[in-house]
């Protein structure tokens, strides 16, 4: 797939921002996640460090960049360099997540507003194999693509001032994980008993932008199970490798 | 070696220059909001610039030392005391064993930075000592504090005493700014009255983001969702302007309308609720 050139500019003296028109598609997600890689591997002897978000690359230098044009220029010349497209490497990820009333303090909210069976909205949240965009919001935070259009719900009038860690909500179009106890503005329709943020890891999330990520409903019995498991460190993430 | 916390003051953090490689987890950066200072400080002991200093904000702890140390306190103004006897900022200290030192207002600015010869050996997570909760443990000193500093050699404090920190750089309030990626799609006419407008510093001013108290009518489209830095400066529909600081989020959904230069982001941590600020567009 050809995609236009994003505009190049830089953000600040020690950062470069590359921008794509604005849009939330997968395909872009790979181009960008691609040359991502093809950026960090061209500077492997400073230390840069690249995030992406939908349709954004941000470049940072860590410490005052020279030649800012220059630097722009190196990034022209990247995009236009063959890539060799088969290094990425993805995974698919399954999470338990419990739809009990316990946690789903909006389940009926949402089921009056948009007229459906709860049965309906666990069904149609578990259904979809959701994109991982980017991480960002809070530490760990997953910025997911693929929420069914039944499902989307406007936000809470006014936030809660606690929402629990492993909540998981919507908001607008959106559906995530909140990694930390935190004030969260999004309908909540359930909990996920894994962690998926560890500060005392070495990589900190398992997750990376362009890994799938689907959601398996288990009942009340089940997330207690797992919640023990994680406890006592005998857990296993659901994770294969994912062919793009 | 350690210095005792008797008092934790009202915000009071260790902090060094920050995370690198974890925005991808959404990881702010933290790290000092002023960096010249803690440099400063730093240099004051010996230390290479880049340890981990203590950054006190308005109401400083006091500090029980508890072995001989050589420390150093950079700042605007400040009243501080050390077995009861004032002190100067800006000199190299020779403290002793039970020796306690109390901060007990910054006077003038806001943030203070407190380095010690070997610096400070706190808890480290993701590469750095930058407290910041959840990411550490908590994101403040608390009165049991025991901080562990890191041994070394016996320093005379006069050694240091050469190195000079200009204060003539917090005088002025124009903050340098370079255009953000959204701020060409503002109308002429805004873009006049944000660089001459004088704004003020409101009282929502946090490690994470300055918020400035007047408002501007403001027609921009939210963005999608987009990196951000600290320094970048956030145009909200509600015509609120939110400068981003050293604790910020690594996204957001606010079109960015500036990028404060690395000197002013050192030059805007030091002033305080009511101060009063100008942008001054700078080209790259």
């Amino acid at each position: 797939m050809k995609f236009e050139k994003p505009t190049i500019q830089p953000l600040g003296k020690q950062a470069i921002l590359l921008s794509w028109e604005e849009n939330i598609d997968e395909n872009l997600l790979y181009h960008l996640l691609q040359l991502k890689k093809h950026i960090q591997h061209y500077y492997t002897k400073v230390k840069v460090e690249v995030i992406n978000t939908y349709n954004s690359l941000l470049v940072n230098y860590v410490s005052t960049i020279k030649n800012i044009y220059g630097e722009i220029s190196v990034l022209e010349k990247l995009m236009d360099s063959p890539q060799k497209d088969t290094a990425l490497q993805f995974y698919q990820f399954t999470l338990p997540v419990c739809y009990d009333q316990k946690f789903g303090l909006d389940l009926e909210e949402l089921s009056k507003q948009n007229q459906l069976g709860i049965s309906e909205i666990i069904q149609l949240h578990t259904q979809p194999n959701y994109t991982i965009f980017f991480t960002g919001f809070l530490p760990g935070f997953l910025y997911l693509g693929g929420l069914d259009k039944k499902l989307h719900i406007s936000r809470k009038k006014s936030p809660r001032l606690k929402v629990e860690k492993g909540a998981v909500g919507i908001g607008e179009k959106q559906t995530g994980i909140y990694p930390q106890i935190s004030a969260g503005g999004w309908q909540l329709i359930g909990n996920c008993p894994v962690p998926i943020f560890d500060v005392n890891q070495e990589k900190p999330s398992p997750f990376q932008a362009g890994d799938k990520l689907k959601f398996e409903a288990v009942n009340l019995e089940d997330y207690e199970t797992i919640q023990q498991e994680v406890k006592q460190g005998t857990y296993q993430l659901k994770k294969e490798m994912y062919e793009h | 070696m350690s210095i005792k916390v008797t008092k934790p003051g009202l915000l009071t953090s260790i902090q060094d220059f920050g995370r690198t490689g974890y925005a991808q987890y959404g990881v702010p950066q933290s790290g000092v909001m002023d960096r010249y200072a803690a440099k400063i400080a730093n240099l004051l002991v010996g230390n290479t610039e880049y340890e981990a200093v203590m950054e006190i904000t308005l109401m400083g702890p006091s500090l029980e030392f508890q072995e001989e140390m050589l420390v150093a306190l950079v700042g605007l103004e400040a009243a501080v005391t050390l077995n009861d006897e004032k002190i100067r900022l800006l000199k190299p200290l020779e403290v002793n064993d039970g020796d306690v030192l109390q901060i007990k207002q910054v006077t003038k600015g806001t943030r203070l930075y407190l380095a010690v010869k070997g610096g400070f050996l706190t808890e480290e997570k993701l590469e750095s000592r930058s407290m910041y909760e959840p990411i550490t443990r908590s994101g403040q000193l608390k009165k049991v504090d025991e901080l562990k500093v890191a041994e070394y050699k016996v320093a005379k404090a006069k050694a240091f005493a050469h190195i000079k920190f200009e204060a003539e750089k917090y005088e002025p309030s124009q903050l340098e700014v370079f255009p953000g990626p959204e701020f060409n799609n503002l109308p002429e006419e805004l873009k006049g009255e944000l660089l001459t407008k004088k704004f003020s510093v409101s009282k929502d001013n946090s490690r994470m983001a300055y918020q400035l108290e007047e408002k501007l009518e403001n027609e921009l489209q939210p963005i999608l969702t987009q990196p951000v830095l600290p320094g970048t400066v956030q145009f909200t529909p509600a015509g609120n302007l939110i400068i981003l600081m050293r604790d910020a989020q690594t996204t957001g959904g606010y079109p960015r309308i500036f990028q404060l230069t690395e000197e002013s982001i050192n030059l805007l941590v030091q002033k305080k609720q009511g101060d009063s600020v100008e942008f001054q567009l700078k080209e790259y």
